[in-house]
C-alpha cells in the first residue's frame, strides 16, 4: 500500500471509530457475551455444530439434485421456481412478477440476499414502492445506508441517532425519543404499508427441498406478515440455502439463534410451504380471501456455483449468516461492518461472500482487518475456518497486484517463495525471520539505527510501519547461541524423565531470548533433558500476510528439522502461541495429513507442557511459588481458540498465584497488524479495553509476544511470558 | 405428557413472560371467556370442536374484525416444553393472521401434544410434513426487537401471549 493509501485508510478508520464505533462496540460485544452464556448452558452445542456442518457439506455436494427436487415440490404446491444466474436476472424476474400482478407496492422482510442484488433500487426505478418492515432495515432505508451487520443491520446507530433521523424525516407531531416510542411509530407506520401492499418479499434462512418449505427465523412478526398478508409472495434465496428436508433442519434451529443473539430459539421460526392455504388479507374487502395465492421462489446463483467449485472457498456456502464471526472479532467490535465489510456482507466471512458474489475488488479494502486471531473459529455454528478463507483471499489479492517497484531491492534479503506482486510491507513482515537474523547479528547498532528518526520516517513512508510504535529490539545473543555456549542441557538424557526440544521461534530466538532461557531452566528443573536445535520460522509470519506458498515452504522445513526428534520420542515445546497454533491448526492445510498429525501430537504449548509435567509428578517446588501474589494474565487469542491458555492459568494457580484473566477477544496487536500505519489507531482502540482492565494490576503476564508489546505500550509497564515469571531464577 | 413436562412448559413460558392456565375440554368455553379481552377473533380448536363457538370469540373474522380485535384465539398443534414454543398451524382456518394481528394471543394446546424437547417435536413434524401438513410457525414468547437501541416487545406481532393447556385432550 502506498503512503497515501495508508493515510486515507487510516483516516477512514479513524472517522468510523469516532462515529459508529461506540454503538457497534456496545451491541456487538453484548451479542458476543450472550452467545458465550447461551453456549455455556447448552452442552450439545459442539456436537450439533459438527452435525450441521456435515449436513451443509452434503447439501452443497448435492446441490443440483436439490434444485430439481425443490422445483418439483414448489410446483406441486402451486408455486414457481426461478433459478437466477445473477443479480440482474433475479431483479428482472421479480420485476416481471410485479408487472404481471400490477403491483404498486412491496413489503419486505429482512434479507441479505436481496441486499446483495439491490432489488429495492431496481423496483423503485420502476416506480414500485418498496418498504423494509424489519425495524433495523427500515432505519437503514430511511437513512439510505447499507447494513453494518448480518443480523443487526443498524447496530451502528444509537437510539438518539435513530430518533433524530425519524424526527427529521417524518416530522411527527410529538418528537420521538424512547426506544418504545420509536418502535411503536415504526410498527404502526409499517403496519399500514403491510396492509396496503400488493406483494410480499422475504428471504429464507433455509429452504427445504422435499416439501418446498421456506424457513424464516425472526424475532419480529414482520416476515410472517409480509409473507402471508398480500396474496403474492416472492422469496429470494441463495442456492446454498437448500437443505434436503425437514429432517435436516433441527440442528440449525438449535444453533442459529444461540450463535446469533444467544437466545435458545428465535421468537418465530416460520416454516411455510407456499402458496399456503392461509387466507389472504385485503383490508379493503369485508371478508378474508379464499387463499388464492401466488408464490415465486427465486434461487440465486450470482457466483455461488463457482464458489462450489473452489476447494479453498467452498465452505463459505455453509454459512448460515448468524453474525457470530463478526461479534467475536475484536476489530469488528471496534469499527463494525462499514469498515469491516464489503458491498453487502460484513464481518470475517464477508471476505468469502464478497469474493464469491461481488469479486475481489470488494474485498481488497477490508480483508486486512482479519488478523487471523481465530476467535471466530469456535463461534461459527457450522465450523467454517473463517481465518483460512481470509488468508486464501489475501493470497489471491496479493498475486493480483502490480509487481512492487521495490521488489528488486529486497529480493536478496527476503527469501520468500512468492511470485512478484506482493507489497513491500507484506514481504517485509512475511520474511520477518530474515530481518530478525540480520538485526540480531548487528545489534545493538541495528536497534539504534531502527529507532532513529530518519529511519522511522523511511519505514513509515516506504513500508507503512507507524512511527508511533516502538520497534522490537533485537538481542545480541540468540537463544540458540546462549544454549550452545552454556554447553547444552544441564540434565542428561539418561537422568531425565523426558526429553524435549524447545522450538526457537523467531521472537524468542532473536528478540526475547529471556523467555527461552526461562523455559530451558524451568524444564530442566522439572527433570527434562532439553535441546534447542536450529529450526526455522514456522510460516506464521508469511501466512499472516497471505503468502501461502512461503508459509508452506517454511512448514515443510520445520517438519524436516523436527521429524527426527519426534521419531526419537522427544517432545516439542513451543513458547510463542501463534507458532504453537500454526503447528496445531494451519499445518493441517500446509503439510501432508500424516506429517501434520505427527507434529501436532508431539508438540505442546510451554505452559501446557509444564502442567503435564506437574500432573505427572514433577516437583512444583522447583518453580517460583506465588504465595498469593496477584497476577493479571492475558491469554493469546489463538491459544484461547485451542484451549491451551487455560494451562497457564492452571499452572499459576497451582503454584499459588492469585490469577485474574482478561475477557477481551484479542489485544489488537495481532503480530504485525498493530505496526501498520493504516491500522495503528484501530489497534490501539482494540487494545484499550484490555489495558484498562489491567490498569491496576502490578504484575501483567501475556503469553504472546505481540500481546506483551501492546500491553507494554499501553500500560508503560513490562508484560512478561508466564514462564519467565515462574521459571527458576 | 408427564407432570414434569407440564411443569417444564409452565416454567419456560413464565421465563418468557407468557402466562399459562389449564382447563378441561368441557370447561373450555368458560375458561376462554375469562382469559380473553374482547373483542376477540379465533380459529376453531380441532381437539375441542364447538368450544370457541360457545364463546364471544368470532371464529369467522373479517379483515376489519381482525384489525380491531384485542385477542386472537388459536389452537397450537403442539408445544415444546424446553423452550416454551408453540407450533401454530397455518391453514385455511386463518390461525396465522389470528395469532399475529391482535395484540393478545391466546394459544390452546392439548396436554397430550406437549413434547418435552425439540427432538420429540421434530419427530412429529417429520410425520406431519410427510402427510402434507407442511406449514407451521414455531412461536416462542412475544415478538420483540432491539433495533431501536433497547429491547421492545410487540413488534409486528402480539405483545401478550397466554397459553391454555387442555388437560383431558
Ligand atoms: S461464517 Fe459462521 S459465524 Fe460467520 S456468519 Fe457464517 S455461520 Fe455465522
Amino acid at each position: 500500500m502506498s503512503r497515501n493509501a495508508d493515510e486515507s485508510r487510516a483516516e477512514r478508520i479513524r472517522a468510523i471509530l469516532e462515529t459508529e464505533g461506540p454503538a457497534v462496540s456496545a451491541n456487538a460485544s453484548l451479542l458476543n457475551e450472550k452467545r458465550y452464556d447461551a453456549i455455556d448452558s447448552f452442552p450439545a452445542y459442539d456436537e450439533l455444530r459438527s452435525e450441521a456442518r456435515g449436513i451443509k457439506e452434503d447439501a452443497i455436494a448435492q446441490l443440483p439434485e436439490l434444485i430439481d427436487r425443490v422445483t418439483e415440490a414448489v410446483e406441486d404446491n402451486g408455486g414457481t421456481v426461478y433459478l437466477a444466474a445473477d443479480a440482474a436476472d433475479a431483479n428482472a424476474y421479480v420485476e416481471s412478477v410485479a408487472a404481471d400482478r400490477g403491483v404498486d407496492s412491496v413489503v419486505k422482510s429482512k434479507s441479505m440476499t436481496t441486499e446483495e442484488i439491490e432489488v429495492n433500487d431496481h423496483l423503485e426505478s420502476r416506480e414500485i414502492d418498496v418498504w423494509e418492515t424489519d425495524l433495523g432495515e427500515f432505519v437503514l432505508q430511511v437513512a439510505d445506508e447499507a447494513p453494518s451487520h448480518l443480523v443487526g443491520p443498524a447496530m451502528h446507530k444509537s437510539r438518539a441517532e435513530i430518533a433524530a433521523l425519524f424526527n427529521g424525516h417524518f416530522e411527527p407531531e410529538e418528537p420521538l425519543e424512547t426506544a418504545e416510542e420509536l418502535t411503536r411509530f415504526a410498527r404502526d407506520y409499517l403496519g399500514e404499508r403491510i396492509r396496503e401492499a400488493d406483494m410480499g418479499m422475504t428471504g429464507a434462512n433455509f429452504v427445504l427441498a422435499e416439501s418446498g418449505t421456506i424457513v424464516l427465523v425472526t424475532n419480529e412478526g414482520n416476515a410472517r406478515k409480509s409473507a402471508v398478508t398480500p396474496d403474492t409472495h416472492v422469496a429470494v434465496a441463495g442456492v446454498e440455502k437448500l437443505l434436503p428436508s425437514v429432517a435436516e433442519l433441527e440442528p440449525f434451529v438449535q444453533l442459529i439463534a444461540r450463535a446469533a443473539t444467544g437466545q435458545p430459539i428465535a421468537q418465530y421460526v416460520s416454516m411455510l410451504s407456499p402458496p399456503t392455504e392461509s387466507p389472504t388479507l385485503d383490508f379493503e374487502s369485508d371478508e378474508l380471501g379464499g387463499g388464492d395465492r401466488e408464490f415465486h421462489l427465486v434461487l440465486l446463483d450470482n457466483g455461488r456455483f463457482d464458489l462450489r467449485e473452489d476447494d479453498e472457498l467452498r465452505e463459505t456456502l455453509y454459512c448460515i449468516r448468524c453474525g457470530a464471526c463478526a461479534n467475536s472479532c475484536a476489530n469488528f467490535q471496534s469499527v463494525g461492518g462499514h469498515a469491516f465489510g464489503g458491498e453487502t456482507y460484513t464481518g470475517g466471512i464477508a471476505t468469502g461472500w464478497e469474493a464469491g458474489v461481488h469479486g475481489a475488488e470488494s474485498v481488497a479494502e477490508f480483508n486486512d482487518l482479519c488478523t487471523g486471531c481465530t476467535r471466530c473459529v469456535n463461534a461459527c455454528p457450522v465450523e467454517i475456518d473463517i481465518p483460512w478463507i481470509n488468508t486464501v483471499v489475501r493470497d489471491r489479492l496479493n498475486r493480483g497486484q502490480d509487481p512492487d517497484r521495490f521488489d528488486h531491492l529486497v529480493d536478496g534479503l527476503l527469501p520468500d517463495e512468492e511470485a512478484p506482486g506482493f507489497t513491500l510491507q507484506k514481504r517485509l513482515f512475511g520474511n520477518f525471520e530474515s530481518l530478525a537474523r540480520v538485526g540480531s547479528a548487528t545489534a545493538p547498532v541495528s536497534n539504534r539505527l531502527a529507532s532513529s528518526r530518519p529511519v522511522r520516517a523511511v519505514l513509515e513512508r516506504a513500508v507503512g510501519i507507524d512511527r508511533r510504535r516502538e520497534l522490537p529490539t533485537f538481542a545480541r545473543r540468540t537463544l540458540i547461541d546462549w544454549f550452545d555456549a552454556r554447553g547444552g542441557s544441564r540434565v542428561a538424557p539418561a537422568d531425565a524423565t523426558r526429553e524435549a526440544v524447545v522450538y526457537p521461534d523467531t521472537y524468542t530466538n532473536y528478540l526475547s531470548p529471556e523467555r527461552g532461557k526461562a523455559t530451558v531452566r524451568a524444564l530442566e528443573s522439572l527433570g527434562v533433558a532439553v535441546r534447542v536445535p536450529p529450526v526455522g520460522e514456522s510460516g506464521r509470519a508469511p501466512l499472516s500476510q497471505g503468502m501461502v506458498d512461503t508459509a508452506r515452504a517454511r512448514a515443510s522445513d520445520v517438519y524436516g528439522s523436527l521429524a527426527e526428534h519426534v521419531d526419537a520420542g522427544r517432545d516439542v515445546v513451543v513458547i510463542e502461541p501463534s507458532d504453537h497454533a500454526m503447528i496445531h491448526r494451519e499445518y493441517e492445510r500446509l503439510l501432508p495429513a500424516a506429517s501434520a498429525r505427527r507434529l501436532r501430537e508431539s508438540s505442546y504449548d510451554v505452559m501446557e507442557y509444564v502442567y503435564g509435567l506437574l500432573e505427572n509428578g514433577a516437583d512444583a517446588d522447583a518453580l517460583r511459588a506465588g504465595d498469593g501474589e496477584a497476577v493479571a494474565y492475558h491469554g493469546h487469542c489463538q491459544g484461547r481458540t485451542l484451549g491451551t491458555d487455560a494451562y497457564a492459568v492452571a499452572v499459576l494457580e497451582r503454584l499459588g498465584y492469585d490469577v485474574r484473566t482478561s475477557d477481551v477477544e484479542c489485544c489488537g496487536m495481532a503480530g504485525s497488524f498493530g505496526y501498520k500505519r493504516a491500522y495503528y489507531e484501530l489497534s490501539v482502540d482494540v487494545g484499550e479495553p484490555l489495558a484498562d482492565s489491567f490498569a491496576d494490576a502490578e504484575t501483567v503476564l501475556a503469553s504472546g509476544t505481540s500481546c506483551g508489546e501492546q500491553l507494554e505500550a499501553l500500560l508503560e509497564r513490562p508484560a512478561r511470558h508466564p514462564i519467565e515469571h515462574v521459571g527458576p531464577q | 405428557m408427564g407432570s414434569q413436562t407440564r411443569q417444564r412448559l409452565t416454567e419456560a413460558l413464565e421465563s418468557l413472560a407468557v402466562t399459562t392456565s389449564s382447563a378441561t375440554a368441557a370447561d373450555l368455553p368458560d375458561h376462554v371467556a375469562r382469559v380473553i379481552d374482547e373483542p376477540a377473533v379465533g380459529a376453531p380448536l380441532p381437539f375441542a370442536p364447538g368450544a370457541l363457538e360457545a364463546t364471544a370469540v368470532d371464529t369467522d373474522p373479517t379483515p376489519d374484525s381482525l384489525a380491531s380485535a384485542r385477542t386472537g384465539v388459536t389452537p397450537a398443534r403442539f408445544a415444546i416444553a424446553e423452550y416454551g414454543t408453540l407450533a401454530i398451524p397455518s391453514t385455511s382456518a386463518g390461525e396465522e393472521p389470528v395469532s399475529l394481528y391482535p395484540p393478545k394471543h391466546v394459544a390452546v394446546v392439548a396436554e397430550s401434544d406437549v413434547y418435552d424437547d425439540l427432538g420429540g417435536a421434530f419427530d412429529r413434524l417429520a410425520g406431519e410434513f410427510a402427510d402434507g401438513t407442511d406449514s407451521v410457525v414455531f412461536a416462542t414468547g412475544v415478538s420483540a426487537t432491539a433495533d431501536m437501541g433497547e429491547l421492545v416487545e410487540g413488534v409486528h406481532g402480539p405483545r401478550e401471549v397466554h397459553v391454555v393447556v387442555v388437560t383431558d385432550r
